[in-house]
């Protein structure tokens, strides 16, 4: 079969051609006794998930790779086609289960934004600060699951320790550790509690501690940096190309971050770095995710002492649940309870586009509304999606051990890739 | 901001949205069934920022039939340009079933898989593409099951001891 080779868009591109995603085994290879045919998957420890990779090798070397994925779709879309709005923030945060915080606010966001509402400072404060927890937890489970890989074990155990703090607070403020359901259109579910204000402010304290820490294990160990460094390598402008975004686009030299470059939340009025690093490498994801914790902790710590005073949830009867209280007092609150509990509120007819900065990049969400109690069509923009879209790409001249490095860097969650 | 475009213009549209207002980021294809969009009409009150107000006329009993749609696909790419200001785009194409529209993989690489996603899950075809095959569903799994007219639990359930 005839191959039609594609120009690449830019000259010294690596994107495979002609399958963007797919990296074709060399014509002279093709015949040869030598290449050998490897399922990496899709059970796998070091794929995060159920993700399925079909390897050519020629000894060691990695001359071919298709990425195989959908082992975990759920139909989160088709099923919240069929929810009302406010029972289908349930769905978004178990799409992807490590940053589930991000998912909820990207929708809760959407809505907001076709119900042209309103939110108190004291919740865009709030989600800001436990978005940006969110974030450290997510790159915890990174580096941890990520350093296992490649053989530092005892890592593993450090960052758990401080994600069990994070998943901590998270418990403190709505009661579930994960998945917590605690934005709603308008606001938050409930006060901030009394007490989580210091303890945060504990975990503040601690956490450069726990960055040092690790970094003092793996920066100058020597196995770590023959792993990474020069692994894996991601061009500016292939990862542009192949719609990369977040730690992997600033990992290639890109200055780009959506909390910066367009801003929401509370980000306008925070003060934090964006790290950029130039080689596109497995060791500069490494070293992006790191600044990143760094820069979370520092934008925790400004938002508890600049955290408002105030309601937590917009006061609007006909979106937001009335307070349990007035429902034994106030007909018109039962009214509205009730109304909203069994129908469901409804969102005027349009189409929004949200995005937010997730941790593993640019998580979007598209919604359409009829102007009914249910959304008529739900999408989500998962950035590891895209990320996975790059294993071809960053996979020219590998090794197959240098295989489970690229993949662990790529910072895919199954879950919200398949959805 | 929302660009309808012809679908047959549809690749010319991207080449100077990408080339010369240098929108050279595509975040997302999304396509979107609108099967039975308008049939009934939607009845109830509005939680909008007018709407608050629950003795008025739109607030509350107020029916109505959202807009109809030219066709009954639409599928939405999502632009953005990697620049100050962070400007973004939708493009949008009407689409009949059947109907196919040109595929965006030569200009943004990263529409492979966006694109094999919206053929699988909604079964819009792209012309042109270079693998455009199942990626979420089974290879040989059988309708698209983000169409509207695709029944929820549409999956058949075995049981053991039957023939």
């Amino acid at each position: 079969m005839a191959v039609t080779q594609r120009p690449p868009i830019y000259s010294g591109s690596m994107i495979p051609s002609p399958i963007p995603t797919v990296l074709e085994v060399p014509p002279e290879l093709r015949e040869s006794e030598d290449i050998l045919q490897v399922n990496f998957g899709p059970n796998h420890p070091s794929t995060h998930g159920v993700l399925r990779l079909v390897v050519d090798l020629e000894g060691e070397r990695v001359v071919g790779i298709r990425a195989v994925i959908g082992y975990l779709h759920t139909g989160f879309e088709k099923n919240m086609e069929q929810k009302t709005w406010w029972k289908a923030i349930t769905y978004p945060e178990r799409i992807d289960y490590v940053s589930f915080q991000y998912n909820e606010l990207v929708f809760v966001l959407a809505i907001e934004k076709l119900l042209a509402m309103e939110v108190p400072p004291k919740a865009t404060w709030m989600r800001t600060l436990l978005c940006e927890l969110t974030r450290i937890h997510s790159h915890l489970i990174w580096l941890g699951t990520g350093a296992l890989e490649l053989g530092a074990i005892s890592l593993l155990w450090y960052c758990f320790r401080e994600r069990d703090q994070i998943l901590d607070l998270f418990e403190m403020v709505c009661g579930a550790r994960m998945h917590t359901r605690y934005f709603q259109a308008g606001g938050l579910a409930e006060d901030i509690p009394r007490g989580f204000y210091p303890e945060c402010r504990k975990f503040v304290e601690w956490m450069p501690k726990a960055i040092d820490d690790y970094e003092a294990m793996l920066s100058r160990n020597e196995i770590w940096l023959e792993r990474t460094q020069g692994i894996g390598p991601l061009s500016a402008e292939d990862a542009i190309a192949l719609g990369q975004s977040g730690p992997m686009l600033r990992a290639s030299g890109v200055d780009w971050d959506l909390r910066r470059d367009k801003p929401y939340l509370a980000y306008p009025d925070l003060d934090f770095r964006v790290p950029v690093y130039p080689n596109g490498d497995v060791y500069d994801r490494y070293r992006v995710r790191m600044d990143e914790m760094r820069e979370s902790t520092r934008i925790v710590e400004q938002c508890l002492e600049g955290m408002p005073e105030g309601p937590w949830i917009a006061d609007d009867r006909k979106v937001v649940l009335p307070p349990r209280h007035e429902l034994h007092t106030s007909m018109e609150s039962l009214i509205h309870h009730f109304k909203i509990v069994t129908e469901g509120y409804r969102v005027p007819e349009g189409e929004v586009y949200v995005t937010v900065e997730s941790p593993r990049g640019e998580l979007g969400c598209y919604v359409v509304s009829d102007g009914g109690p249910k959304p008529w069509r739900v999408k989500f923009r998962a950035p590891s999606f895209a990320c996975l879209e790059a294993t071809a790409t960053c996979m020219t001249n590998a090794l197959i051990a240098d295989l489970i490095a690229i993949v662990g860097s790529l910072d895919s969650v199954m879950g919200e890739v398949d959805r | 901001m929302t660009l309808v475009v012809d679908p047959a213009r549809l690749v010319d549209a991207c080449t100077y949205l990408r080339d010369e207002e240098g929108f050279d980021f595509l975040s997302d294809i999304t396509p979107v069934d609108y099967l039975g969009w308008g049939e009934r009409e939607v009845a109830g009150y509005y939680g909008t920022a007018s709407g608050r107000d629950i003795d008025a006329l739109s607030a509350q009993g107020y029916a109505r039939t959202p807009e109809p749609k030219p066709a009954r696909f639409a599928v939405n790419y999502h632009l953005m340009a990697i620049r100050p200001g962070a400007p973004v785009v939708r493009v949008q194409v009407w689409l009949e079933d059947g109907q196919s529209v040109a595929s965006v993989v030569p200009l943004w690489p990263t529409a492979d898989w966006h694109e094999r996603e919206a053929f699988d899950l909604m079964g819009i075809r792209f012309d042109g593409h270079p693998n455009l095959s199942r990626i979420i569903m089974e290879d040989d799994w059988e309708g698209h099951p983000l169409r509207k007219d695709y029944p929820l639990g549409g999956e058949p359930v075995r049981f053991s001891g039957e023939e």
